[in-house]
């Protein structure tokens, strides 16, 4: 029957497009991202609030904060510690953080995160060291 | 209660329930490793068995569905898609019925009022089905992006197009919309909610459905239903978790740490349904193709269609036939082969 | 027969779509009076030498199977399994979403859930499943299988002789799954244990010995057409002279022998007459009818692939025993599905036979260049667009006609303007019944694939009543009287089927239409048409209603 190999071929076809995955990436092991801190990070030994709360929620806190200091004039926030903070992402978050590239954008980049703070921040600029 | 759904509910909650106390007990290996690669092959494996089945059968016949007027005379306008005389014909023909569910388009419903029969155009279906099948595919494709490092930039357009909508609540007690609401989740999970509420509620549609019916739509339910708990309520690691889907494809597989029970959860569902779709009606995915209802030109008189295993059969020939009947057809003055004084000389040779 | 018919009113009142409570695998079936055809008589069934001959009666417990009936099934199943792709595919792919459910006549017209196209396949599917899927053998009833047994072979018997093979359902399917294929195929199986159905088997028995349905010998053949010659002077003043297997004719003509048998398919068989008549008379056009092939039906279509080729072969092989250059087809459903889709396939290549040519008009048929048969509505059609024909319309004027298109030229062909160019020349009032209706989406007479018994009634009128409602509704809106086809089973089902849901409403063939508005030379003043009915009463009466 002549319309076998038409059938084979869209079987091929179609069993390429379900393993692209497999062969898209040739079989190298891709390593995972690792999180790099800045010595004044490594010297707070926590952020505003547990490591594994930030790792998961951080553009939760990130937006309720835009929320509270955009529209209720708010600017100082209080952890259940009892430290506050001036809840900015410029001057709080990126100045432990400085380091974007490696702290922020790895990350994301790895998991296809696009976040949109950066459309209206900008990464404070570096002072020469 | 009806004991097909409650059955497919109970086998879905059970499947549930494996991985929960799986991922519980410490077996990350046997979850996140064995069973997806098992799964994958199974797979492959099926479909590819089941399509190669569906080839070895014959067409003996040009069996076309014939949805319109036949090409004829050149003064008619023939229906070049739903009776096509053209190979491209075809082609669009089922490009549509891939793409965009033309026949269920057609989807009307009968009723009785007073005595009279009406059909109304009943389209819900079909735009449940559309979007049922254009939100997995979405979800599939967005998913890719856990498989593939560096991610294509093509699949970002992707997961920006599908996180047009920002959708953001925000109380100190309640925040939700951040990572960025996907709205092919949303459709994927109400229309499956609608689909399977169609099973049950429709009398007409309960009656017919099977557990094998009731069983994918609530295996998707769950699904989707653990993916967006994942994404938006119980956030697990997403790095940890890319590090084991990838490590799959790369065929360098790792379990990391911490990688929330859910996720063993929404995977093992995954795999379920992989392992199950070879063996279940879900192979209406590459059915389709084969379809000789849909898939054949429909210029059956001006071309022959050989049939590979045509074979001879016993007829009543003309011969014979008049042999039966030659005298009575002489009689009323019909034609016949052999005259009367012949065939009876031909008689009296054989004895 | 004896029996009163319930009335149309009551019968739709009574219609109930609610499903019972039940799962349809727990309800068995019951084989209802009125609803079922009588066995096949084992005589017919011994001549075609078909199996298992013997008497018996669906309504006896005991059915007389073979002993290993259910080894024979299964054989037969995997058989077609892998001879037709069809079959395998539909068997795998459903998904029940039920659009098919309200599209089957004899779901509308029954209510009964197993009409539903879908459920009619899971009668199969579910022992597909259970013979041929290790799911289904392993899940069982959860996945919907089940083993074969007496009970569910009587149920297989009971419904797929409540399917006409209409094909509605697999317009609406979304992948197409075609219930008349499944059909076909349990039809076949079940005639594998020598289940057929008299109304089927006999015919078929008589067609194959006797080159029609009827049975109607050579010369009874020729006598009845003999009688329309008489028949048609009587009413138009001119003897038209049929020619019978004449050798080196242009064109064998091959109709269903319904029409020389039964009012008013009569009359359709004296419009071919009168058109051949005229065409020999002013264009020497020869055309020959046969006895041998003298049937277009093939009822075998309805017992198995093997017997439909098997009765089929006549028309190639008379066609090349006569020397014509091709073959022209009467107004019949099944019989073009049967051209259209198989008769190439099964008995060809036809390269004896020339590429159709009108020597008349010149047209090359070019839809029919393999097959070399062309649709009569195509022929006429051809001739009328090329102003061949001498036609007076104004004869049909009592006329308020609609078109019925039957199911196999229209889901099995695509036959849909043709007929209708050619019933908009030959008459002045022509009223389409909803689109739902007609065309692609056209419903069943109720009676088709040899269920036009009378020991069925109670089916036939329920199939029929989609088709009665909608002729109903054109009689209402614009006082319709005539329901044009071009079928010789609607010709014979529809007058009883019309009287009972559209009572005044009258059952025509096209070329019945064409004949009465056709022009002989040295005609009388053709005060009657065809039926002998005078028209000038006809036209009265037709504005009297109208005006009512």
């Amino acid at each position: 029957m002549n319309d076998k190999k038409w059938i084979i071929t869209g079987l091929v076809v179609f069993l390429i497009i379900v393993l692209f995955p497999f062969w898209y990436n040739r079989g190298k092991a891709v390593p995972p991202p690792e999180i790099k801190l800045t010595d004044k990070a490594k010297a707070a030994k926590e952020c505003v609030l547990s490591k594994e709360y930030m790792k998961a929620e951080h553009m939760q806190i990130l937006d309720l904060w835009r929320e509270v200091v955009v529209r209720e004039g708010q600017r100082i926030y209080t952890n259940p510690k009892g430290k506050s903070f001036v809840m900015s992402l410029s001057n709080t978050c990126l100045d432990c953080h400085s380091n974007k590239a490696d702290f922020c954008d790895k990350c994301h980049n790895y998991a296809s995160v696009r976040p949109y703070c950066w459309d209206c921040h900008i990464e404070p600029p570096k002072e020469k060291s | 209660m009806n004991r097909k759904y409650m059955f497919a509910f109970i086998a879905v909650l059970v499947l549930f329930l494996i991985a929960w106390i799986g991922a519980s007990i410490g077996l990350q290996w046997l979850f996140g490793v064995a069973v997806p690669y098992l799964a994958v092959l199974i797979f492959v494996v099926g479909f590819t068995r089941k399509v190669l089945g569906w080839s070895r059968s014959a067409v003996p016949f040009a069996i076309p569905t014939t949805g319109g007027q036949a090409k004829s005379f050149d003064w008619i306008q023939d229906a070049k898609l739903d009776n096509p005389s053209s190979k491209f014909g075809v082609f669009m023909r089922m490009v549509l019925e891939v793409f965009a569910f033309r026949s269920l388009f057609r989807n009307t419903r009968m009723k009785l009022k007073e005595g009279k029969l009406f059909y109304q155009l009943e389209i819900f279906l079909w735009v449940g089905a559309l979007a049922f099948h254009y939100a997995f595919l979405t979800v599939v494709l967005r998913h890719m992006r856990f498989f593939l490092e560096p991610v294509p930039w093509c699949l970002q357009m992707l997961e920006t197009v599908d996180s047009f909508f920002r959708i953001e609540i925000i109380y100190p007690q309640f925040q939700f919309g951040l990572p960025a609401v996907y709205l092919s989740g949303i459709v994927l999970l109400a229309a499956v909610v609608y689909l399977a509420v169609r099973r049950i509620v429709i009398p007409s549609v309960r009656y017919i459905s099977l557990a094998s019916d009731y069983f994918p739509l609530i295996l998707i339910f769950g699904i989707a239903f653990t993916g967006i708990m994942m994404r938006y309520v119980a956030k697990i690691d997403i790095n940890a978790a890319k590090q084991l889907t990838l490590g799959l494809v790369t065929l360098h597989p790792t379990v990391p740490d911490g990688i929330g029970a859910i996720f063993y959860i929404h995977l093992f569902f995954v795999c379920t349904l992989l392992a199950y779709f070879p063996f279940s009606k879900l192979m209406h995915l590459g059915g389709i193709f084969l379809s000789p209802t849909r898939n054949m030109l429909g210029n059956t008189r001006a071309y022959r269609h050989v049939n590979p295993w045509n074979y001879p059969v016993h007829v009543h020939s003309y011969d014979e036939y008049e042999e039966e009947f030659r005298e009575k057809m002489v009689e009323a003055g019909l034609p016949v082969d052999k005259p009367l004084e012949a065939a009876a000389e031909t008689a009296a040779g054989k004895e | 027969m004896a029996e009163a018919k319930p009335k149309p009113k009551d019968v739709l009142d009574q219609l109930n779509y609610q499903p019972p409570r039940a799962d349809w695998m727990d309800t068995p079936v019951e084989i209802r009076k009125g609803m079922y055809c009588y066995a096949s008589n084992p005589k017919s069934v011994a001549t075609l030498g078909l199996p298992n001959a013997r008497p018996w009666n669906p309504t006896d417990e005991d059915w007389k199977l073979p002993e290993n009936w259910q080894q024979i099934i299964h054989e037969g199943f995997k058989e077609r399994l892998e001879r037709f792709r069809s079959f395998k595919v539909f068997m795998d792919i459903c998904v029940r979403c039920g659009a098919c459910a309200d599209k089957c006549h004899y779901f509308i017209g029954t209510g009964d859930p197993k009409n539903m196209p879908v459920l009619r396949a899971e009668l199969l599917r579910s022992v597909y499943r259970n013979d041929f899927s290790r799911m289904g053998k392993i899940l069982g009833k959860l996945n919907g299988a089940r083993p074969m047994s007496v009970n569910v072979l009587k149920e297989w018997w009971y419904y797929l002789f409540q399917c006409s093979e209409c094909r509605r359902c697999s317009l609406f399917c979304p992948y197409g799954i075609d219930t008349a294929e499944i059909t076909i195929m349990g039809r076949e199986l079940l005639n594998l244990l020598g289940l057929n159905i008299d109304w089927i088997a006999t015919p078929v028995s008589n067609c194959y010995m006797n080159g029609n349905h009827l049975g109607i010998q050579p010369h009874a053949f020729k006598d009845m057409l003999d009688f329309f010659v008489d028949d048609i002077e009587e009413k138009t003043g001119v003897r038209v002279k049929p020619k019978y297997m004449k050798k080196g004719a242009d064109i064998l003509f091959i109709t269903p022998s319904g029409d020389v048998f039964a009012d008013p398919g009569t009359y359709t068989a004296m419009g071919y007459m009168m058109l051949f008549h005229y065409l020999e008379e002013k264009y020497g056009l020869d055309i020959t009818w046969s006895t041998y092939a003298s049937e277009g039906g093939n009822f075998g279509f309805f017992t198995s692939h093997e017997t439909m080729k098997r009765l089929n072969s006549k028309m190639y092989a008379e066609a090349k025993r006569l020397k014509v250059k091709w073959i022209l087809g009467g107004e019949c459903g099944h019989m073009w599905r049967v051209i259209n889709q198989y008769m190439d396939t099964m008995n060809g290549p036809a390269d004896f036979l020339d590429v159709p040519v009108n020597p008349i008009t010149g047209t090359r048929f070019e839809q029919a260049r393999s097959n070399k048969m062309v649709h009569i509505t195509e022929f006429t059609a051809d001739l009328i667009r090329n102003g061949k024909l001498d036609l007076t319309p104004s004869r049909n004027d009592y006329m308020k006609v609609t078109y019925h298109d039957s199911c196999n030229p229209a889901r099995g062909m695509g036959l849909f303007e043709e007929p209708r160019y050619v019933i908009q020349n030959v008459c002045n009032h022509f009223y389409e019944m909803p689109p739902n209706t007609i065309r692609e989406q056209t419903f069943c007479c109720g009676s088709g694939s040899g269920l036009n018994a009378g020991e069925n009634m109670e089916l036939r009128l329920a199939g029929g009543l989609p088709r009665g409602n909608a002729v109903k509704h054109v009689q209402d809106s614009y006082g319709v009287n005539m329901l044009a086809t071009i079928c010789a089973i609607d010709r014979a089902v529809l007058p009883t089927l019309v009287d009972y849901w559209a009572p005044g409403v009258q059952v025509t063939g096209v070329h019945e239409m064409v004949a009465n508005a056709l022009n002989l030379s040295g005609q009388n003043e053709r005060s009657t048409n065809l039926r002998g009915e005078e028209i000038e009463d006809l036209k009265a009466q037709s504005e009297g209603n109208a005006d009512e």
